[in-house]
């Protein structure tokens, strides 16, 4: 009977089993490190839209106020995508022909609604509401970042559970003055009360914020 | 013969000689280090496959396919499927993971404490009573995870670094139960793998064909059986029994937790943990006989397999069964003692309830029959120890019926008492383990050798050392 291994097989599978662990490390830290960047979370990532809106323009380069398009922000959970018609006061006056803006008018004239593809889409279990950040001070930049400053809207944040929490767990930092929220520049400067004194002002009271139900009902 | 000679150990060298004082009733007399080998190799090699093999696996094979549609239909479909509902949300699935988690028990103690005891009757049961320790954990950690509801999230049981900001909910006993049993699970494959690398030599130098050289060969990690691994080799696996000796102990434990720190009646109770380890060491060993007396007899095997390891093994049960009966005895006690109204009408409702007759037959398989074991005749009975073993593992699993069910289905509360019923799909998957189990038995006993050979010979050994020195 012939030898059934060569003398290097012993080597040969023991190099096999340590590559084996390392491909396993391998992969279990890749997965985690794809979990975290922009693949997965889509932070940065311009979605395709019927029209290319630009933040930067409407807000920056024109002012007009968040709240003129988002105007349920205020007072409900959804802060609001602005109807056809709203996009029209203006649009059936100032680039009233742009192709560019064709799906605005055709669904001005048919009544359908545009599709805009939803760029911070939170999972069904979660329960966000605009109304509670924007009045104890959270700033639209904080969680949206520097939309002034985007042609075409991305994600600036990954909204993991874990940045949520990560305010949840210490809210003050993150605190401005109430009159403060809708502005994109805002900083902190001399005259801005200590973070402490923003969760007095501001009303901010940290029982409850990290129940499982604040968020999951 | 070359493979004959190196696959001597020499426990004269490793360790100085015990007189083994049970020798010649574990290993019956006229057995030679050759006549060892070639009897247990011959079942994986040379003997052809037989009708009895066949029909077994085939049966078991098409309960396993049954498991899988069961498992199929419970995706699609969701856990809506089982009897379960509010209030008892548990129902079979926890059930039969207590029960599988508990036989398993056995093999772990046969084959971790009993070694370091150096009770050397272990040495003809303690492989496969190791394999069906894996199988069992196998059809065990099935039950949880189908229970989860959503079985591809199960990872958020585990501790890594999520994107959550969350870890696991530490003070749950099903946490620790993640831990308990993927530990327990670990240890047991390593222990048994380790324990088969000499007779994976063995094959892999006996086998004829090509094919189980080369498999067997693998396997067996380049073992040469010289001096030195054999001198390795007995150090670590003493050690790896040490390892596996505290789990014995801590995965039943903590499964009796899951339990005890819910402020359910008839639950809390600080009694569980010990009460559960003996109740998991009385199933195993039942199982453990429902799984030798009929390989015993197919194999021929009655020169390794004797009379005196059926005995040894039905006082085991009869001690555990005894502490199990303490247990149950307590219980009732305890729900007197307590002054709880609550705990007190859990035990009548337990007795008279609508579940009345799963309790008392609960009483008679697992405390009234195993007394017929005090008697030496019964327990050298091999057919009554059979059927014995199958009534006993009958009462294990009505035991966790009648905690699981009687203590959900009226808790304090009227307005929230309910009644629990098992579906046909809950039946499916129960039997669908049990076929499965057998199913991987079967595979077992066919491909590798059922029991350790070496530990036989180093028996062997010993025997006639002991002898010489008379």
């Amino acid at each position: 009977m012939g030898q059934v291994f060569h003398p290097s097989a012993n080597s040969l599978v023991r190099a096999g089993l340590g590559l084996l662990v390392i491909l396993a490390l391998l992969v279990l830290s890749s997965a985690l490190l794809v979990e975290r960047s922009p693949i997965n979370t889509l932070v940065g990532v311009a979605l395709s839209q019927p029209v290319p809106f630009s933040h930067a323009h409407h807000v920056d380069e024109i002012g007009i106020d968040c709240r003129y398009c988002h105007s349920s922000v205020e007072d409900e959970a959804f802060a609001g995508v602005p109807a056809t018609e709203r996009c029209m006061h203006c649009h059936s006056q100032i680039w009233a022909d742009s192709p560019m803006l064709a799906p605005v008018r055709e669904s001005f004239a048919t009544g359908v609604p545009l599709q805009w593809a939803r760029v911070h889409d939170l999972p069904d279990y979660v329960f966000f509401n605009h109304s509670i950040h924007v009045s104890k001070g959270i700033g639209c930049a904080t969680c949206h970042g520097r939309l002034d400053q985007m042609p075409l809207t991305a994600k600036a944040e990954s909204l993991n559970m874990d940045w949520c929490l990560a305010c949840h767990r210490h809210p003050a930092p993150s605190l401005r003055p109430v009159g403060a929220v809708f502005d994109m520049d805002w900083r902190r400067n001399i005259d801005t009360p200590t973070a402490p004194g923003l969760m007095e002002r501001n009303g901010v009271e940290t029982r409850g914020l990290t129940n499982c139900s604040a968020c999951h009902r | 013969m070359a493979a004959e000679s190196q696959f001597q150990p020499h426990p004269a060298q490793m360790q100085p000689a015990k007189p083994r004082r049970s020798g010649s009733r574990v290993i019956r007399p006229g057995m030679t280090y050759a006549s060892v080998t070639d009897k247990i190799s011959s079942i994986v090699l040379t003997r052809p496959v037989d009708w009895i093999w066949l029909l077994g696996f085939a049966v078991s094979f098409l309960l396993t396919m049954m498991l899988i549609g069961a498992i199929s239909y419970l995706l699609a479909v969701g856990v809506g499927v089982w009897g379960i509902d509010i209030p008892v949300a548990w129902g079979f699935a926890i059930i039969n993971f207590v029960w599988w988690i508990g036989i398993g028990h056995a093999g772990t103690l046969i084959s971790a404490i009993l070694l370091l005891l150096r009770q050397d009757w272990r040495t003809s049961i303690n492989r496969f009573a190791e394999a069906m320790t894996i199988f069992a954990v196998g059809c065990a950690a099935l039950f949880p995870l189908l229970h989860l509801g959503r079985p591809s999230r199960f990872y958020w049981l585990l501790p890594y670094p999520n994107t959550l900001g969350l870890w696991p909910q530490w003070r749950s006993p099903l946490v620790w139960d993640v831990f308990a049993v993927s530990t327990y699970g670990t240890v047991s494959l390593i222990f048994f793998y380790f324990g088969l690398v000499p007779d994976l030599a063995m094959l892999r130098d006996r086998s004829t064909s090509k094919l189980g050289q080369i498999v067997y060969g693998l396997l067996a990690l380049g073992w040469r059986g010289s001096a030195v691994h054999w001198k390795r080799y007995h150090r670590a696996y003493v050690l790896l029994a040490a390892l596996a000796t505290p789990l014995v102990i801590s995965v039943h434990s903590i499964v009796g937790l899951d339990f005890a720190v819910a402020i359910v009646p008839g639950w809390h109770n600080t009694l569980f943990p010990p009460y559960f380890v003996a109740g998991a060491i009385y199933s195993g060993f039942a199982m453990v006989l429902t799984l030798t007396i009929p390989l015993r007899w197919m194999y021929g095997l009655h020169g390794f397999i004797t009379e005196h390891h059926l005995d040894n093994m039905a006082k085991v049960m009869l001690g555990t069964g005894l502490i199990v009966a303490y247990g149950y005895a307590m219980e009732v006690f305890m729900s007197w003692y307590s002054g709880s109204e609550f705990e007190t009408y859990m035990m009548h409702n337990r007795a008279t309830g609508p579940y009345a007759p799963q309790f008392w037959l609960l009483v008679s398989c697992n405390v009234i029959a195993p007394q017929l074991l005090w008697f030496k005749r019964f327990r050298t009975n091999v057919p009554a120890l059979f059927i014995m073993s199958l009534i006993v593992n009958v009462g294990m699993w009505l035991e966790r019926y009648i905690i699981v069910v009687t203590s959900l289905h009226r808790d304090y509360l009227p307005s929230s008492w309910g009644m629990y019923s098992a579906t046909k799909h809950d039946w499916m998957l129960y039997v669908g383990t049990i076929g499965l189990f057998v199913c991987l038995v079967f595979l077992f006993i066919r491909f590798l050798p059922m029991i350790a050979t070496f530990e036989m010979r180093e028996l062997l050994h010993g025997h006639s050392q002991a002898e010489e020195e008379h």
